[in-house]
């Protein structure tokens, strides 16, 4: 329970350590939001000073991150200067469309990976593991944004599912059931992106665990005990197996996010993508700043979650207290 | 492996001849021509000859409709090797006219079709590849030094400099890096000229990615430093800079060379994505990012498939780099 409790509170570290960065860089910047209004010649110079002052734009750094903060613990995360609204809910409501396209994408993406992987790694040679190093290479070696347009393109040509969006025109689609279907069936092209771009790095992972323990000394005298096959596998490997890649779920959540926005953008799914880039575009500070910081929240509750699942899947981790994580981020292989 | 850098270096150097190789000019529009598929290269003429050499045909618009053509099969124009067109430089340096291959006028070549604006998509594609390529490798190179600068000044101190040092790139491995792209680029200036926004790009992105390399080569300096050799120096009186430099520094080689080349893939797609949002590299100069943007446009994506072939172009370049990294990580092969 400690060493969970240590871990929360790194984590709010993390958090704050973020959106410090954040407003540092804001700081460091020129130019805000009103620069665009102050090109307008109908509002006058005045005006856009009294704005500034109003949204507090004028005041030094540490006293507007305070303020921040303050609105954070307030779950407001500042105020939107486009939507005039605060931050938070806006990104709530996108964010709700994000998690369910990454968690489908994650769930699906695990279902396939961990089986493939396991096969490959019991068949060194066989034709599944030719097949995944194959398939491995060509999908690593597709960009994401190549993927989401490609599907795109299919898609579009020769009228698969829907295309972009997230349901169809309104009242297309009535009741429950058929709203569920309509949501459905928008949901399969960015699914199969984002599954397509995280199997490769997810199915080396499994093979390469699986394999490591696969050659330990304990798994040939297992085999020598007669025991069967599958039961090697899945009883004594598999469990042996799964530690690296419970951190691993936690870890790929981090690049499932990063290609999760750039999916929404181009299929154009109103999750958090649109939104940051609307806000990036129009310098809308806060709401980029509130973003960055969901998007670490996410990825903390993530690693939060994997190292729950660790906990209760490794005895060797209850027993010694602490781990030393080591965070890490997409490799390419 | 010698076929694959051979490959790859091949290229590297398309891409860097892209003058030489691409039969016209990046800003050369046509404006008769928007749209227009890629050209039919054929060897068998109206009277059924078959001709030594291939030749294409003159493209024209169907009347009444935009973006539809047909070929005039009788107006024929062979393809020539060396011939003359707009100039160019080699390097920056030398100027030329000469391009590898193209066809005379009024007919075209255009081997992945035109844009919108009726500018030959191959030519953009090379020339792109110097933008992005570039950007790519240049963002590595800063991250690389970065990441060599503060891991090795981390490992070698240690204390609270290393605690420091440690904890601040742990907060930029934790973000997920498209929103930290993202971020960083939310607080830069957005209307600035494709050059300054080239620089921008390489900055941004090769900050961003400054913390794995840094902890690996971390690693290799607590480990390095006690090896006896460079006790040995310390003990001579060897200054820590000049220890680090000239014994501890040769040990990261083979760290900062597999580094990068998982590194400059990903920072060519980190291009290739915010130049495709807009937020990279802008018109007019091309890159391979901002050639794909147009496709965000429904009819675009409709119409004209051919707007996707710079996108499927890309994949060889990662696949080069993906199997290089597989090869590097092969034991016995991790020497280049």
């Amino acid at each position: 329970m400690r060493y969970l409790g240590l871990r929360f509170l790194q984590s709010i570290f993390v958090l704050l350590g973020v959106s410090l960065l954040s407003f540092i860089f804001l700081e460091l910047a020129p130019g805000d939001f009103f620069d665009e209004i102050r090109l307008n010649p109908q509002i006058s110079g005045a005006t856009v000073t009294n704005l500034r002052k109003q949204y507090g734009l004028d005041q030094p750094l540490p006293r507007r991150y305070v303020r921040w903060v303050n609105s954070a613990a307030r779950g407001q995360l500042g105020f939107s200067f486009a939507y005039n609204a605060p931050v938070a809910p806006l990104l709530w409501a996108r964010s709700r469309n994000t998690l369910l396209l990454t968690g489908s994408a994650t769930i699906l993406a695990w279902l396939i990976a961990l089986p493939l992987g396991i096969m490959s790694a019991a068949r060194r040679h066989g034709w599944i593991h030719h097949l995944c190093a194959l398939l491995t290479s060509t999908l690593l070696a597709t960009p994401d944004l190549l993927l989401a347009l490609g599907f795109l393109f299919l898609a579009v040509h020769f009228h698969w599912f829907h295309a972009g969006g997230m349901f169809s025109r309104e009242g297309a689609a009535e009741g429950t059931w058929a709203q569920s279907k309509d949501l459905a069936a928008h949901l399969v092209l960015p699914v199969a992106v984002l599954v397509l771009g995280s199997l490769p790095i997810l199915l080396r992972h499994t093979r390469a665990a699986m394999l490591e323990v696969l050659d330990s000394a304990y798994v040939r005298a297992a085999r020598g005990h007669g025991i069967s096959r599958w039961r090697i596998l899945f009883r004594h490997a598999l469990p042996a197996a799964i530690n690296p890649l419970v951190s691993l779920f936690g870890f790929s959540l981090g690049s499932l996010l990063s290609a999760s926005l750039l999916t929404e953008v181009v299929m154009s799914w109103p999750g958090l993508g649109p939104l940051l880039l609307e806000a990036v575009l129009a310098r809308d500070i806060y709401v980029v700043i509130g973003a960055v910081v969901f998007s670490t929240l996410f990825l903390v509750l993530g690693t939060l979650v994997a190292d729950v699942l660790l906990f209760a899947a490794d005895p060797r981790i209850r027993g010694t207290g602490i781990r030393t994580t080591a965070i890490r981020t997409k490799g390419l292989a | 492996m010698a076929i694959l850098l051979v490959c790859l270096g091949g290229l590297h150097l398309a891409v860097l001849t892209a003058g030489f190789l691409s039969p016209y000019d990046v800003a050369q529009q046509d404006r008769e021509l928007p749209f227009a598929p890629p050209t039919r290269i054929h060897f068998i003429d109206g009277q059924g000859i078959t001709r030594w050499r291939p030749f294409v045909c003159l493209l024209a618009e169907d009347p009444g409709q935009f973006g539809v053509y047909h070929e005039d099969i009788q107006k024929c124009f062979p393809i020539r090797f060396l011939v003359k067109g707009t100039s160019y430089r080699w390097g920056g340096v030398f100027e030329s006219s000469r391009h590898l291959f193209g066809v005379d006028p009024p007919a075209r070549l255009f081997l992945m079709g035109t844009d919108g604006f009726g500018r030959d998509l191959f030519s953009r594609f090379l020339y792109g590849g110097q933008i992005s390529l570039s950007a790519g490798l240049l963002a590595s190179l800063l991250s690389l030094a970065l990441g060599t600068l503060l891991g090795m000044a981390s490992g070698f101190y240690g204390g609270w400099l290393d605690a420091a040092i440690m904890r601040f790139g742990e907060l930029f491995i934790a973000l997920p890096w498209l929103y930290l792209l993202f971020a960083l680029r939310a607080f830069l200036p957005l209307n600035v000229s494709p050059a300054r926004a080239f620089l921008l790009l390489i900055a941004v992105i090769g900050t961003v990615g400054w913390a794995r390399p840094a902890r690996l080569i971390r690693g290799v300096v607590l480990s390095g430093k006690k090896q006896h050799y460079v006790l040995a120096a310390r003990i001579f009186g060897g200054s820590g800079v000049y220890v680090m430099r000239r014994h501890i520094l040769p040990q990261t080689y083979s760290i900062i060379v597999t580094q990068a080349v998982l590194l400059v893939p990903q920072y060519i797609l980190a291009e290739v994505t915010l130049s495709f949002l807009g937020l990279g590299v802008g018109e007019p100069v091309p890159s391979w990012g901002n050639m794909l943007a147009s496709l965000q446009q429904y009819h675009v994506m409709v119409s004209y498939w051919w707007m996707l072939l710079p996108g499927i172009a890309l994949v060889p370049v990662f696949l080069g780099y993906v199997l290089l990294a597989n090869v590097l990580r092969v034991p016995g092969h991790v020497r280049v």
